[in-house]
C-alpha cells in the first residue's frame, strides 16, 4: 500500500494543466497543488457521485484533460457509471481510484469485498480503454507519466494506506479553503466560461 | 384530430423545447414510455445522450456537465427521482446547478383516485427539497418547459417539469 499524499506528490510532477477533481484525496491535494484554479476540491457532495461528476465535466470539456481521484467506497456505491463512462469513451478522462479497503471517514469499517474486488478488471470488463492496478509507490511512479500521456478513458486502481477518522464530524479538521460553489466558479473563470 | 390527440403532449414538442433552451446533453434513464422521444433525441445532432443506470447518477453527471459550461437536462421517471434524494441534495442543490429535470409522472391522473404510490409521493418529495415544479399535460402547456429553464437559470437551482402525459409526451 502507498501513502496517499506521497502518491499525489508524484502525480503532481506530471499533472501539466489537467483539471483535477481530487475527491477523497482532497485533504492532501489542496496543500500539494500549485494550480488551485484548475482544481475542484469538492469534498464529498454526496457519496458515489464523483465519477459521474468528473465524467460530465470531461464530456463538457473535451479540450481539457480531466483527472479524478475517486475511492473504492464511492465506486461501489455508483458502480454503474463505469458502464456509462466506457460507453461515452471520453478520451480526456483519467480515473484514478484510491482503495484503502475501508470506509476511512466512518471509523475504518471494511467495504464489501475489501480484499477481493478487482476494480481494474471491472473497469476493463465495462469497456475502459486502458486499466491498471498498483499497490506500491515505486511502480506507480514508473508508470504515471505514461498513463497520463495516453488517451482515456483510463482506470487506475491504487492501494493506499487507510487514514481513519473517528471523531465527531463537527470536530474534524476543515481542509477545504473554498466553498464548493466558489471552486466551480473559479474553474469556470479559469476556462473562460460565462456565468449562465 | 380527436379530442384526445389535441390534448396530448407530443415528443416533437418536448424536443423543440430542449433545442430552444440550448440543451447540449440529456442525462437520462428510460422512462416506461420514452422510446419515440429517444429516437428523436438520437437523431438530433445538437444533443449528446448520456445514459445512466441509476437516476442518482444523473444529478452528479449533470453537475459536472454544467460546471464545464454546457447545458444538461435530466430526463427520468418519478420512481427514479425518489431514489435520487442524496445526489439531488449534494450535487445539484449543493453546487447551485441550474438544471431542469423532466420527470415522467407515472401514476398521475387528473380524474378519479390515484392508485400508484410513485405519483403519491412525487410532489411531496419535491416540496420536501424545496424544488419548484411545473405540470405539463399537453402541447398547450409547452411554454411551461421554457419557464422552468428560465427559472433554473435565474435561481441557479434545479427545477422540475412533471410530464403528466408520459405516453404521448415521450411516444407517438
Amino acid at each position: 500500500m502507498m501513502d496517499t499524499a506521497e502518491m499525489l506528490k508524484v502525480f503532481n510532477r506530471y499533472r501539466g494543466d489537467a483539471i483535477v477533481v481530487p475527491g477523497r484525496g482532497g485533504r492532501h491535494w489542496v496543500a500539494i497543488s500549485t494550480r488551485p484554479s484548475r482544481d475542484l476540491p469538492l469534498g464529498d457532495p454526496a457519496m458515489g457521485g464523483h465519477a459521474s461528476f468528473a465524467m460530465g465535466l470531461a464530456l463538457a470539456r473535451p479540450d481539457q484533460k480531466i483527472v479524478l481521484f475517486d475511492s473504492e467506497g464511492d465506486v461501489q456505491m455508483g458502480m454503474g457509471i463505469l458502464a456509462t463512462i466506457a460507453e461515452q469513451q471520453p478520451a480526456n478522462f483519467y480515473h484514478f481510484m484510491l482503495d484503502n479497503e475501508c470506509y476511512g471517514t466512518t471509523g475504518g469499517q471494511p467495504v464489501p469485498g475489501a480484499r477481493t474486488v478487482a476494480y481494474d478488471a471491472i473497469a476493463r470488463a465495462c469497456g475502459y480503454t486502458r486499466t491498471h492496478a498498483y499497490d506500491n509507490l515505486e511502480t506507480f511512479s514508473l508508470n504515471v507519466e505514461r498513463i497520463l500521456s495516453g488517451p482515456g478513458p483510463v482506470f487506475v486502481a491504487l492501494k493506499v494506506r487507510p487514514e481513519i477518522e473517528n471523531e465527531p464530524i463537527g470536530t474534524r479538521r476543515k481542509w477545504r479553503t473554498r466553498t464548493q460553489v466558489q471552486a466551480i466558479r473559479d474553474l469556470r473563470r479559469e476556462l473562460g466560461i460565462a456565468e449562465a | 384530430m380527436t379530442q384526445a390527440q389535441k390534448a396530448s403532449l407530443s415528443p416533437e414538442t418536448v424536443l423543440a423545447e430542449m433545442k430552444k433552451n440550448r440543451v447540449t446533453h440529456v442525462v437520462w434513464l428510460p422512462d416506461s414510455e420514452t422510446n419515440w422521444l429517444y429516437l428523436l433525441m438520437k437523431a438530433e445532432p445538437s444533443l449528446t445522450l448520456v445514459g445512466v443506470n441509476r437516476e442518482g447518477l444523473a444529478f452528479s453527471a449533470a453537475a459536472g456537465i454544467s460546471a464545464g459550461g454546457k447545458h444538461p437536462l435530466v430526463l427520468i421517471q418519478n420512481t427514479g427521482l425518489l431514489e435520487s434524494g442524496d445526489s439531488l441534495r449534494g450535487w445539484a442543490l449543493g453546487l447551485d446547478i441550474p438544471v431542469v429535470m423532466m420527470v415522467g409522472y407515472r401514476g398521475w391522473t387528473r380524474h378519479g383516485v390515484n392508485t400508484d404510490t410513485a405519483a403519491t409521493y412525487t410532489e411531496r418529495f419535491l416540496n420536501a427539497f424545496g424544488i419548484n415544479y411545473y405540470l405539463v399535460e399537453s402541447d398547450e402547456d409547452a411554454p411551461r418547459i421554457s419557464i422552468a429553464f428560465e427559472e433554473a437559470r435565474k435561481t441557479k437551482r434545479p427545477v422540475a417539469v412533471l410530464v403528466a402525459d408520459e405516453y404521448h409526451g415521450f411516444n407517438r
